[in-house]
């Protein structure tokens, strides 16, 4: 494939995001709308009906189609896609909406992910099983396998997940649109009730409604100084729980999304040239492991880099500066927006208190499945 | 001749203590009963005491199954199918059920011991197996307890010949479970004793006694159904048999096992029965029957195997009288059964080999071994090159492991494991065994369960257990 495909060829020109949680006064529509609009007012879209060429959407609990998103905003005669690939379906959304422009298809193109878990049936997170053998079980179970392994070859424990969790809830006060707006210590996280060892109630994501929008364009009809795509690459893995060969001690498909996506951006020291970056905290553990899964630090570091407060808002690469999942909640198809979201801000200079001082590389980075599928994004300045 | 060639038993770890569900703290050593939990029913017993009975046995040499029970999970669908599948034996091997009655274990060994007299079936395996439900607080519930026997029947290399068997048919109602009932009904003690019991067990053992032109005393080993101790010693002084030579009824300990209860004594007698010794099994229910056994020689050859001694010895005690009625679906929920989604049974048809029979592929060109079956190799892409490997009498280990505290369950954690079985990657479910005992590397061996209940009927499926040294 062509590494040089889509570096600079598409700008992001507008963003919006609906403030996450239990919304349960909104519908699927009023929060497409909600950010959609916003995305509209930030890009200078008047007539989103004649400026808009192309919507990809992504959603993985809507059974209606792209439809639910092209009659919330009455987006017809244009073509319209749906986009599903577990956690990681809002950067995909966002990747096949880049790819369109970079192909030369379309000169401005919306992209909206959401989700409303609140809307399925089931009270409280579900539990999936469609087959005989699958095992009574939640997404926190299958994110947690990684931790036995993990912990007995790298001494790392519950107080380094804590810390992560601590963080996250702090960013989360600073971001307007985050679920929970408060922070927890350590020894809040640790005494709490186990959901799946070691993961207890804080060290998972709540699950929230919510939709994030943005507008993206070919980057010469942008503006001077728009925030440029540097790479996005989604790539599927297999699934861990029958993977021969898996060791349990990192998920494969972030390596393989961020040798991707580093190739794309022509990223080869991505800790010194990242500035800030959203990676999916699904559970404190994931986010651990995507330190290293993205090359940003040694495998087995990661303890004494959330000892040294490297990911902190403070720190040499401040991770998840709104707070992430665990302040923001997952609403599935939003969450990878709604990063694109915060990292437009960073890199304009617009996330306020939260803001990473001179950021020009941002990355964002979702992971689902068992985990089987990882998609990453990496936008920077002009 | 026909006889037996080899027998196994399950009895369920968990055991309830008599005195919790008269809502009494449990005394050490105290009276208890083996109670199945909430992933066992007839089924899963049967299967368990079916493959202690098959160890060291050609499976594809057993021409057929009879499982017995009066509580098969289905009203309609063959139980025997489904033991037959998960006990990996020939296609073409006959199936039956055998229900509707107390005697129906010593029935599926009478219609045993005729296929193979009559010479219509080399080996037939017969299992025996029950979970019978007593009202909480009844005096049924207190004496009922749940397992499994199973004889591999033959007529070469027996471990104890078939000297003869009587059995007639009574029509009583002292025991009944009606359509739709989920507790048995019995009528009052004094006649189900004096007119039932009593009356039946004698004339079975009498009968069979004046057939064989033998005496009780000729018998130094006696396994006898009794719904409890006191019948049992009245059945045991009328029918004038040794003290020495009644086979311990486990009441207590056990607790009375429906249609396995006499052939889980009988499964007990032979762990300890010297060759030449003469063994005699009575059983009740709708009239009796009783049968008359030599052991041979043969029976020092049987490898050691896990019988009922093996398992009365591993016994983990139930924590809350509360826990065995969650476990047994006897709590009020907030919400009832039949409520989740359905789980295609198209689904459960077309993974059968996988889910029932837990066959794993080979792949021909590269030689790894996987799980689930699938089209195109895991490891070298090789297409539709692979031969079916059984993966359920191997030994796994485990990979890593979690404790989901979410999912609803009687004892929480539920403990769920990736287990390496020679290569092959299996999504496994551990059970019996504490969290704490949980570790990498943990040799487990495996165990047909209940999984879920999705779709409002039991799905069955494969767990792993920590491996038992011997």
């Amino acid at each position: 494939m062509r590494r040089d495909a889509i570096r600079d060829k598409v700008a992001v020109v507008g963003v919006g995001c609906c403030r996450f949680g239990e919304n349960w006064d909104q519908s699927p529509s009023d929060m497409i709308v909600d950010a959609a609009y916003e995305a509209y007012a930030d890009a200078g879209i008047e007539d989103p009906q004649r400026q808009i060429d192309a919507v990809f959407t992504g959603s993985i609990y809507s059974n209606k189609g792209p439809h639910e998103c092209s009659d919330a905003l009455k987006l017809f005669g244009k073509p319209v896609t749906m986009v599903s690939n577990y956690c990681a379906t809002g950067t995909d959304a966002f990747r096949c909406g880049v790819m369109s422009i970079a192909a030369g298809l379309y000169d401005t193109v919306l992209v909206v992910g959401y989700d409303k878990p609140k809307d399925r049936g089931v009270s409280g997170p579900s539990v999936m099983m469609d087959r005989v053998r699958d095992l009574p079980q939640t997404p926190a179970g299958w994110f947690a396998l990684c931790a036995a392994t993990y912990f007995a070859k790298y001494g790392a424990g519950r107080e380094e997940l804590a810390k992560i969790a601590v963080k996250n809830h702090r960013n989360g006060t600073l971001a307007p649109n985050s679920f929970l707006k408060r922070e927890i210590t350590v020894e809040e996280a640790l005494g709490a009730r186990m959901i799946s060892w070691p993961f207890g109630l804080y060290d998972c994501a709540a699950q929230t409604d919510g939709a994030a929008a943005a507008v993206i364009t070919r980057a010469d009809l942008a503006p001077k100084g728009a925030v440029l795509v540097k790479g996005v690459a989604v790539i599927a893995g297999p699934n861990p729980q029958k993977d021969p060969e898996n060791d349990f001690l990192s998920w494969k498909p972030t390596g393989w999304a961020a040798a991707e996506v580093y190739a794309q951006a022509g990223v080869t020291r991505p800790f010194e040239e990242i500035d800030v970056a959203q990676v999916h905290d699904c559970f404190t553990l994931t986010e651990l492991l995507t330190y290293e899964d993205l090359g940003l630090i040694e495998k087995g570091a990661a303890k004494e880099h959330i000892e040294a407060g490297t990911f902190e808002l403070s720190g040499k690469l401040p991770v998840n500066t709104d707070g992430g999942l665990k302040a923001f909640g997952h609403p599935t198809g939003a969450t990878g927006v709604r990063m694109i979201y915060e990292n437009v801000l960073q890199l304009r200079g617009k996330a306020g208190p939260r803001q990473v001082r001179d950021a020009s590389l941002a990355l964002s980075h979702n992971i689902g499945g068992h985990p089987t599928a990882c998609g990453i994004a990496i936008l920077g300045k002009s | 001749m026909p006889g037996i060639v080899s027998y196994g038993a399950y009895v369920p770890p968990t055991r309830l203590a008599l005195s919790m569900s008269a809502g009494r703290a449990p005394k050490a050593g105290g009276p208890e009963r083996a109670v199945a939990w909430n992933d066992e029913d007839a089924v899963t017993m049967a299967v368990a005491a079916g493959a202690n009975a098959l160890a060291g046995f050609d499976r594809a040499s057993v021409d057929a199954l009879f499982f017995a029970s009066t509580t098969s999970p289905f009203r309609e669908k063959q139980g025997a199918a489904l033991v037959a599948k998960a006990l990996d034996l020939r296609r073409d091997a006959r199936t039956a059920d055998l229900s509707g009655s107390l005697r129906a274990g010593t029935d599926a060994l009478l219609a045993a011991f005729d296929a193979v007299a009559a010479g219509s079936a080399r080996r037939v395996l017969v299992v025996a197996s029950d979970c019978r439900l007593g009202a909480p607080g009844s005096a049924q519930e207190q004496a009922f307890g749940d397992g499994a026997a199973a004889f591999l029947i033959g007529a070469s290399d027996t471990i104890a010949d078939l000297a003869g068997s009587h059995a007639f048919a009574e029509e009583i109602v002292d025991v009944w479970r009606s359509e739709g009932d989920p507790f048995v009904h019995s009528w009052e003690e004094r006649f189900v004793v004096q007119e039932g019991y009593t009356p039946g067990i004698t004339e079975a053992v009498r009968g069979l006694l004046a057939r064989i032109h033998a005496s009780p005393g000729d018998f130094t080993k006696a396994a006898l159904y009794a719904p409890d101790a006191r019948s049992f010693a009245g059945a045991a002084a009328a029918l004038g048999l040794e003290r020495s030579a009644l086979v311990d009824p486990l009441f207590g300990r056990l607790g009375n096992a429906g249609v396995a209860f006499a052939p889980l004594l009988l499964a007990a007698a032979l762990e300890t029965a010297q060759p030449g010794e003469r063994l005699l099994l009575g059983s009740y229910g709708d009239g009796g029957a009783a049968f008359a056994f030599t052991a041979t020689p043969h029976l020092e050859k049987l490898e050691p195997r896990r019988g009922v001694a093996w398992h009365l010895a591993r016994g983990r005690a139930v924590a809350s009288y509360d826990r065995y009625l969650k476990a047994r679906s006897l709590d009020a929920k907030e919400w009832g059964g039949g409520r989740e989604p359905g789980l295609s049974a198209t689904i459960h048809f077309r993974e059968r080999e996988e889910d029932i029979a837990l066959r794993g592929q080979r792949c021909n060109r590269c030689g790894g071994l996987q799980f689930p079956l699938q089209r195109v190799c895991e490891r070298c892409f090789a297409k539709d090159d692979f031969e079916l490997v059984r993966l359920a009498e191997r030994t796994g280990r485990v990979v890593t492991y979690t404790f989901d505290f979410f999912f609803p369950t009687p004892d929480p954690p539920t403990i769920v494991t990736i287990t390496d079985i020679d290569g092959a990657r299996v999504h496994l479910q551990l059970v019996d065994v504490k969290p704490e005992d949980v570790r990498i590397g943990l040799p487990v061996e495996l165990v047909f369960r209940r999984i879920h209940q999705v779709g409002g009927r039991p799905n069955y499926y494969w767990k792993g257990v920590p491996r038992h040294e011997a």
